[in-house]
């Protein structure tokens, strides 16, 4: 990962090119291509199953796709795993909160940092020496995620036991604890109050501002997806309709029709 | 009769309360076993969904290569680090050849796969190591013998030293087990992945290398359930017999708790004793074979879920 060599913000981080994804006989996506630029904010819309989600899932290795290739940092894969994807630097939330709800939230904050720590099983089975020392630079790492989500009062609190608009924020909290270079959000903002959405706008733009994250979005919330992404891409039935700018998209015949619905 | 059922067995224990700590200790030292056993499946549950029907039969395969090794002139302890060593290679195998294959097959599945296994190591066991009962190396593995004796409320009270030492590792071991699974990296990661598969995987988590971990974790409490239940009786395949045993203790602690092997396995042991020493008689004896059963049917009427088990909630 390291050895990978870096790429520079407003380059190509990753390129989808003629993405095609049957599940038996049903059609998910339809040779869909579009990049995302490191830095950037990219959003992806359609109504519901469009296959964003599908999207989601094929990039981080959730699915394979049947045709079509990925080129991640410059290098095209074939087949991935999702837990090399995450070595590569994709992490990602889910449409409806995958965190381990027995687990506190600093626990599952922490469980995001399993990939950085690497000292040997040995030193873990005594919990001392260079797993201690490890232990404790990771746990400082965590506690600032934990400080700039705002989420301190909740530090002990098993997940499961939070409202949804705090556990998705954990969420977030964990992806961002594996100091992605690609992050995945799908529908961060879905069946949050407009104060909690508020929120979640400004850590995802304080996220692109301090990290230096490259964010990929599903969202349904329109207002939203305008605000914040530099570029949106829709998708409808498995087809890419639009892809561009915000103002761009939004004044795209096919876009309207597909969200207002026409007689074809 | 009923006064023979309900009321005489409690005049016994009052009567001689020597006697009741004695039947006690006898059950805690059973019950700790149990729980180490229904520890192995618990392990397992958790991680991966899987009822692994092989446990019994690997603490008996954990025994015999132990005291195999031992036999072909290995020095006691390095037998044990060889055994682990087994024990590794056995997990990564498990991994390898039954659960990859049938990743995201109906649990059922993967529980008939346990009963292939359980025959397959048999088989090896067999092959390798001969049906006959074996000795286990106590004495070489510094474990104690002979008894000590307390005077106490006007009787004796023998204790034997093997099961005290048997309730004192078990002890150790769940306690090590806990701290590891509350405080390390693995742990957590084994936490992570026993509550959701999906987002282990999205923070970089290999379900292979922690099924792997799991069942190599499940093989150490075999072998070590394996030795103690070795010294008390012998080794033989009769032994996964005992495995049948964690059956009720996984229904009365729940599948998926740690604590609940650990009380539930007490629980049963306890109960099986005293219920065989006071009841016993009136039926003919026997009932210890059976009663633990019967507690579990018991408590599946009141709480399904177990003592300490997740309540499942369904969503209509």
């Amino acid at each position: 990962m390291q050895t990978m060599r870096s790429i520079e913000p407003g380059q190509q981080l990753l390129n989808v090119e003629n993405v095609s994804l049957r599940f038996g006989g049903v059609k998910a996506i339809t040779d869909v291509s579009f990049d995302i630029k490191k830095g950037e904010v990219r959003a992806i819309i359609g109504p519901n199953g469009a296959g964003k989600t599908s999207m989601l899932n094929v990039i981080n290795g959730f699915y394979h796709p049947q045709e079509g290739q990925i080129t991640y940092r410059g290098e095209a894969r074939a087949r991935m795993r999702p837990h090399v994807a995450a070595t590569q630097g994709i992490a990602r939330t889910f449409q409806n909160v995958a965190l381990f709800k027995g687990m506190t939230t600093l626990d599952n904050i922490m469980v995001g940092r399993t990939l950085k720590m690497q000292k040997s099983f040995f030193w873990q089975l005594f919990r001392h020496g260079p797993a201690m020392n490890e232990e404790i630079e990771h746990r400082k790492f965590v506690e600032e995620i934990i400080d700039f989500l705002e989420i301190e009062h909740i530090r002990k609190v098993p997940v499961g036991k939070l409202p949804y608009g705090l556990q998705k924020r954990v969420e977030l909290g964990r992806a961002l604890a594996m100091q992605p270079e690609l992050l995945l959000l799908d529908e961060p903002m879905a069946g949050m109050n407009l104060e909690e959405k508020e929120d979640m706008c400004r850590f995802i733009l304080d996220t692109k501002e301090q990290y230096g994250t490259t964010i990929a979005l599903i969202e349904h919330d329109m207002g939203v997806v305008m605000d914040l992404s530099d570029r949106v891409v829709v998708l409808e039935y498995g087809i890419k309709i639009a892809d561009g700018t915000p103002e761009e998209v939004k004044a795209n015949q096919k876009v309207i029709d597909a969200y207002l619905g026409v007689a074809h | 009769m009923l006064y023979n059922i309900f009321i005489d067995p409690f005049m016994q224990m009052g009567g001689a309360p020597d006697l009741l700590v004695q039947t006690l200790w006898e059950g805690l030292v059973s019950g700790v076993l149990y729980a180490l056993i229904a520890l192995g499946f618990v392990l397992i549950f958790k991680a991966s969904g899987v009822f692994n029907f092989a446990q019994g039969i690997m603490v008996v395969f954990a025994a015999l290569t132990l005291v195999g090794f031992h036999e072909k002139g290995v020095p006691a302890w390095i037998a044990v680090i060889l055994t682990l060593g087994v024990m590794y290679v056995l997990a990564l195998a498990v991994e390898r050849v039954v659960l990859r294959p049938l990743v995201n097959q109906p649990d059922i599945i993967l529980f008939m796969a346990t009963f292939g296994l359980t025959y397959v190591l048999i088989g090896i066991g067999e092959f390798i190591f001969g049906g006959e009962p074996k000795q286990m190396i106590t004495e070489q593995l510094f474990l104690p013998r002979g008894a000590i004796d307390v005077k106490m409320l006007g009787g004796r009270v023998t204790f034997q030293k093997l099961d005290i030492a048997a309730a004192v590792i078990a002890t150790v071991m769940i306690g090590a087990l806990a701290a590891f699974f509350q405080y390390t990296r693995i742990g957590r990661a084994l936490r992570a992945v026993a509550d959701s598969h999906k987002a282990a995987l999205s923070v970089g988590i290999s379900l292979n290398q922690i099924w792997a971990i799991v069942w190599f974790a499940a093989g150490i409490v075999a072998l070590i359930t394996g030795v103690m239940w070795g010294a008390r009786s012998e080794v033989s395949f009769g032994l996964d017999i005992i495995a049948l045993k964690a059956l009720p203790v996984l229904i009365l602690g729940g599948f998926t708790s740690i604590p609940g092997a650990i009380v539930g396995g007490l629980i049963i042991g306890i109960g099986e004793k005293i219920a065989e020493f006071y009841w016993g008689p009136l039926v003919g004896g026997g009932i210890e074979n059976w009663i633990a059963y019967v507690i579990a049917l018991g408590f599946l009427m009141v709480r399904p879920q177990g003592l300490f088990g997740d309540k499942i909630i369904e969503r209509i």
